[in-house]
């Protein structure tokens, strides 16, 4: 395939079948390789989709400041955007997140401000809040409530789906800002009739929960519960061990959050082979594992594994 | 047997710092109702107005229950309950 730059290179990922992993020929899971797109995260749909809408807007003129909280990959897909058109970046990041999150970031020349690991991303989405407030010169993309986020999956991730597995009957996804739910959901609930759209959502340590109160919880403005099927939370045991168990078996080495959704998909399909029901289960495997090797997933035995993320934002 | 409950950090000033509590019932608003009347205060950090609150999440064995029957979701001995505050998570 040949494009005219990076930024035209988006998405047209593989979808690849699991055939290890899948229970029967009857009922078979497919992994939409999302480590493929040019920062290596499915997050480049959205960020540049959101770059572009703001430009459309003419919210961004040339030098502006661009500011967004993230958990990593979103930041550093809008790092290297913003370096090719010509803005500055800064993000705000929970101190709690891997070591090469902050090296992709500082490398494509962005501005990281932490904030405290009791919290998680809540804390990362209050204190951008707050940092756009009191600089309004600057632009806040904001993934968690920017329809360009889901409208980029409405309009790539979606289509691209129905065109490799029009006789898909359940898309499974990891829920975050709920961009890649929505928008992949709203789409095939429109063209596959009784198509199941299944979240699988990390469930972390306790710091992450560390919120002062519950009226403090979070969630982003784009969540419209009426395009999930169902909701599955995964501990980071489950995940962990899918996410090795997709090495071992298909040979793809990917980040955490495949395996919490991987762990999902295989729950989706045990259940529809006992039921003796045919299902086509797309998942989304959302980023390599190349950015979590320094937390220890890969290595040693999984309860080591387990221990060393223990407090970390592994998705 | 009974249906276990795990109680997040935040809420666990109603439990004497328990992180897991037990509970029984028919369906996850007895559940609630039963744990209350030895942790008192615990139902109304989870419900109001007749629904949950907008910040909490309730997983009957991983699966949120607003995708099951809500206050009515049927439970029985042998589940494991999970509450948690919603957070903006990971993956972004």
């Amino acid at each position: 395939m040949r494009y005219d730059s990076l930024l035209d290179s988006v998405g047209h990922t593989p979808l690849v079948g699991l055939p290890m992993l899948s229970p029967s020929p009857e009922v078979r899971l497919w992994a939409k390789l999302e480590d493929r797109n040019p920062t290596g995260s499915v997050k480049d749909r959205a960020a540049f989709r959101m770059v572009e809408q703001a430009e459309k807007e003419g919210l961004l003129q040339p030098g502006a400041t661009i500011l967004e909280p993230t958990s990593g990959n979103t930041g550093i897909s809008l790092a290297m955007g913003a370096k090719l058109r010509g803005y500055r970046l800064t993000v705000v990041m929970p101190e709690n997140t891997s070591a090469e999150r902050r090296q992709l970031l500082e490398m494509y020349g962005a501005k990281i401000i932490y904030s405290p690991a009791a919290g998680g991303s809540n804390e990362a989405v209050r204190v951008a809040k707050r940092l756009a407030a009191e600089n309004p010169d600057w632009v806040m993309l904001y993934q968690y409530g920017n329809e360009a986020n889901a409208r980029a999956h409405y309009e790539t991730t979606g289509p691209e789906l129905l065109a490799d597995l029009p006789e898909i009957t359940h898309f499974v996804a990891g829920l975050g800002t709920t961009g890649t739910l929505m928008g992949t959901g709203r789409f095939l609930r429109e063209h596959v009739p009784g198509v199941k759209i299944v979240a699988a959502e990390p469930r972390y340590g306790e710091l992450v929960y560390g919120l002062r109160n519950v009226d403090e919880g979070f969630v982003p403005e784009l969540y419209d519960e009426s395009v999930l099927t169902t909701r599955f939370s995964v501990s980071s045991a489950d995940a962990l061990a899918a996410t090795r168990e997709l090495l071992n078996a298909e040979g793809i080495f990917a980040g955490i959050s495949a395996g919490c959704v991987l762990h999902a998909a295989m729950a989706l399909g045990a259940k529809a082979a006992e039921a003796g029901e045919r299902a086509d289960i797309a998942l989304i495997v959302a980023d390599g594992g190349w950015k979590y090797l320094s937390t220890g997933a890969y290595d040693g035995t999984l309860d080591q594994a387990e221990e060393r993320l223990e407090g970390q934002l592994w998705a | 047997m009974a249906i276990e409950v795990r109680i997040p950090t935040i809420l666990r000033t109603y439990t004497d710092g328990a992180k897991q509590v037990e509970g029984a019932g028919s369906t996850l608003s007895e559940l609630i109702e039963d744990i209350d009347a030895r942790h008192s205060g615990l139902r109304d950090r989870l419900v109001a107005d007749g629904g949950l609150r907008r910040f909490v999440n309730v997983y009957l064995n991983d699966e949120d229950v607003r995708f099951l029957g809500g206050l009515e979701t049927p439970v029985k001995d042998g589940d494991t309950v999970t509450v948690l505050p919603a957070v903006a998570g990971g993956a972004a």
